[in-house]
């Protein structure tokens, strides 16, 4: 059968990417991915990407503030994610 | 309809559905039987859900003195509130050291304390990781991989699954002697959960597809304080140091419903008393719809010291700091006590042709997707974490026992993989009017209204009804995406029919209980009624939605003649 690609494989692939062993993470990310996303750079991107392979608990660290990470763009863009969100 | 679709055919002694504590463990200790194992999951091993939790293992590990198990077996006997099978604890408490030591010969690290005693320690992640490295160097590991149905032939056996890859779009069949759901609870089904977006309860939904039955889903464990909205978990130790609910006129209201325990009543008062203050008009915001957690007076040093990662916590979900402000909380499901029903072995079993304890051929569950039962109505805090280890050992075991490596498989009716293709195809291509998310959000509040704490005979009535109508939603799905490769849509609305299968189960199950046993608690049946309900619910689902419901007797037997039965009693703290 023919397989069509989907019409935003890439943003679908992020998303699955997006799931994680912890509903903290599940709700930052996924909330980066909807609202930020289609307006992101391209070095946004990147970084988006980049942060999706460390493992859950780095990226707690990171996002808690226990940790920073070392690359300076990283940094950043894990700051704006954990800012907090008001309801 | 197969021949349209590519299918990649595999074979193997034994499948494994799920990389979190309990598939882990279970493949680790296949490898070591030299059976030819694999195991598939849908997200990387080390996301999986049992990475978050983050306490101990039970307390008795801590503290290995030679009866210790019996304590622990009588603990989770009242835990469980009579409903949990004694000889499946029995089973759980004694073979918990073995089953820790064992993980250590593997070379999983536990701290000991000065005399050798094993330390309680984080433990979610760790094991997770370590199994993860084992699993792929022992195992093939297939990541990313989507279990859609479970292959069942005439005679009611597994002899395999079909699964989804993800990343290049292809289907393939596994074929086994033994297939494994390991693929956790279904906290998704309700609109505020502790746990991750992936606990959607595949393998529930699996089970009900193959003509099987659920057992006590309506035994759903609430944790009092999960932020709102978000419903990340704020851990009880909050109000271990001193901080207390409130209602919308600052009334601190657990001195009226437990006055002597007040705020650190149990994790089922507590949630009752957040509903009931909800549901009589008490409740803070807008919607008047949650509850605030106050921790402002306890100072910042006890906070940041003491409560490790709640103000961060708070900050990033609720916007709120702590110092000066109470968090928004609410009642959040945490656990899943109900699931495929199996015996100590892991063994799925059902009730046919007059025995309840019939196995089903080729089919295991462990983990929380599985109903042991250890946990009953009621799990104990750290003993989920126990159950994936002791229950992933023993169905390695148990297959190493039964099954000789590298036996061929025997062939299959064309018709069994083609039809389950088929339905796969119709979702894939449904062009109805009712969008995923949307049937989703509906099911969750249906759930979070009527299937959470608060449980009488009307609302449960009506639950039921409104489930029945969402369910029936799905007849009607439109799928936007029909690609094969990275549609998350397309998976999101398989996820649904599991979920919705889980949903159902679990109101029906809880309109049809009339009594209250530990997480199910019956505003019209408010005791405990051993003389009628003493017994396992079974509830299987058709394709068309219908329930039909049954039961099993809780296994009142031990093991051994080294512990006797523990008869009921009140359960009182
Ligand atoms: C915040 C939090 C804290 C907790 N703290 C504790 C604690 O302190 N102590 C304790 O004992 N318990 C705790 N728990 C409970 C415990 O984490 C879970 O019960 C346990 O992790 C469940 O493990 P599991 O292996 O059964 O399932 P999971 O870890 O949920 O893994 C399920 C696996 O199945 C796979 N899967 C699912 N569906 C499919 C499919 N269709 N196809 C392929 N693969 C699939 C997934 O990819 C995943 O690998 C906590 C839970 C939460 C949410």
């Amino acid at each position: 059968m023919n397989d069509p690609i989907s019409p935003q494989p890439e943003i679908s692939r992020l998303r699955w990417r997006c799931r994680r062993g912890m509903r903290e993470l599940d709700v930052l990310l996924e909330r980066w991915l909807d609202r930020r996303w289609q307006k992101a750079s391209v070095s946004e991107r990147a970084c988006f990407e980049r942060l999706l392979a460390f493992e859950d608990d780095q990226l707690w660290d990171w996002l808690t503030g226990r940790e920073r990470p070392e690359d300076a763009d990283l940094q950043e863009f894990v700051e704006r994610l954990s800012r907090g969100q008001r309801r | 309809m197969s021949q349209s679709y590519q299918i990649e055919k595999h074979e193997y002694d034994v499948v494994v559905v799920g990389a979190g504590g309990a598939g882990l463990r279970a493949t680790m200790g296949l490898a070591a039987t030299g059976l030819n194992t694999a195991c598939v999951t849908k997200v990387f091993p080390t996301r999986s859900h049992t990475v978050a939790a983050q306490g101990g293992m039970s307390a008795a590990l801590g503290n290995m003195g030679e009866d210790d198990w019996r304590w622990h077996m009588y603990d989770t006997i009242k835990g469980s509130d009579w409903l949990g099978d004694q000889d499946a604890i029995e089973y759980m408490c004694r073979e918990a050291i073995p089953s820790v030591i064992e993980l250590e010969h593997f070379g999983v690290p536990f701290s000991r304390t000065e005399d050798g005693k094993i330390y309680q320690r984080p433990f979610g992640g760790m094991t997770t990781r370590y199994g993860e490295g084992t699993a792929q160097r022992t195992c093939a590991v297939f990541i990313e991989y989507f279990a859609l149905d479970l292959i069942m032939d005439d005679d009611g056996v597994c002899r395999g699954v079909l699964t989804w890859d993800l990343a290049t779009g292809k289907l393939h069949l596994f074929r086994a002697h033994a297939v494994i759901l390991a693929t956790g609870g279904y906290g998704r089904a309700y609109l505020s959960a502790t746990s991750a977006h992936t606990c959607t309860g595949d393998g529930n939904g699996m089970v009900l597809r193959a003509g099987l039955a659920l057992q006590d889903m309506e035994f759903v464990q609430f944790h009092p304080t999960g932020v709102f909205g978000a419903g990340c978990l704020i851990t009880e130790g909050v109000r271990g140091e001193g901080g207390y609910l409130t209602n919308s006129d600052g009334e601190r209201f657990m001195e009226r419903y437990a006055p002597n325990a007040k705020d650190l009543a149990s994790r089922d008062v507590v949630s009752r008393s957040m509903t009931v203050e909800i549901r009589e008009g008490r409740g803070v915001g807008p919607e008047k719809d949650h509850i605030y957690l106050n921790l402002q007076h306890l100072g910042p040093e006890v906070i940041n010291e003491r409560l490790p990662g709640i103000a961060e916590t708070a900050r990033i979900f609720a916007g709120v700091d702590v110092s000066k402000e109470p968090i928004p909380v609410l009642p959040t499901v945490h656990y899943n006590m109900g699931g495929i029903p199996t015996n100590y072995h892991g063994e799925v079993v059902t009730s046919r042709d007059g025995d309840p304890d019939s196995i089903v051929g080729g089919l295991y569950a462990i983990g929380e997707a599985a109903c042991v039962s250890v946990h009953g109505a009621n799990r104990l805090g750290s003993n989920s974490l126990l159950d994936l280890i002791v229950f992933g050992r023993a169905v390695a075991r148990r297959c190493g026992a039964k099954l000789k490596p590298n036996q061929s498989h025997s062939s299959l009716p064309d018709s069994i993989v083609d039809d389950l293709v088929g339905d796969f195809d119709q979702i894939r291509h449904a062009k109805g009017s009712n969008a995923t998310a949307g049937i989703r959000d509906k099911m969750q509040r249906v759930m979070q209204d009527d299937a959470a704490v608060f449980r009488t005979e009307e609302t449960l009535k009506q639950g039921v009804q409104k489930i029945t109508d969402v369910n029936k939603l799905f007849d009607d799905i439109g799928v936007s995406d029909h690609s094969m490769i990275w549609n998350s849509d397309l998976v999101e609305t398989l996820e649904l029919r599991n979920l919705l299968g889980n949903a159902v189960t679990t109101m029906v199950s809880a309109e049809n209980r009339k009594e209250s046993r530990g997480a199910h608690a019956h505003e019209d049946h408010p005791d405990r009624d051993d003389k009628n309900w003493m017994k396992h619910s079974l509830i299987w689902m058709d394709k068309d939605g219908k329930t039909r419901i049954g039961s099993r007797p809780v296994h009142m037997v031990t093991l051994s003649d080294e512990v006797e039965v523990v008869p009921p009693k009140k359960r009182t703290y």
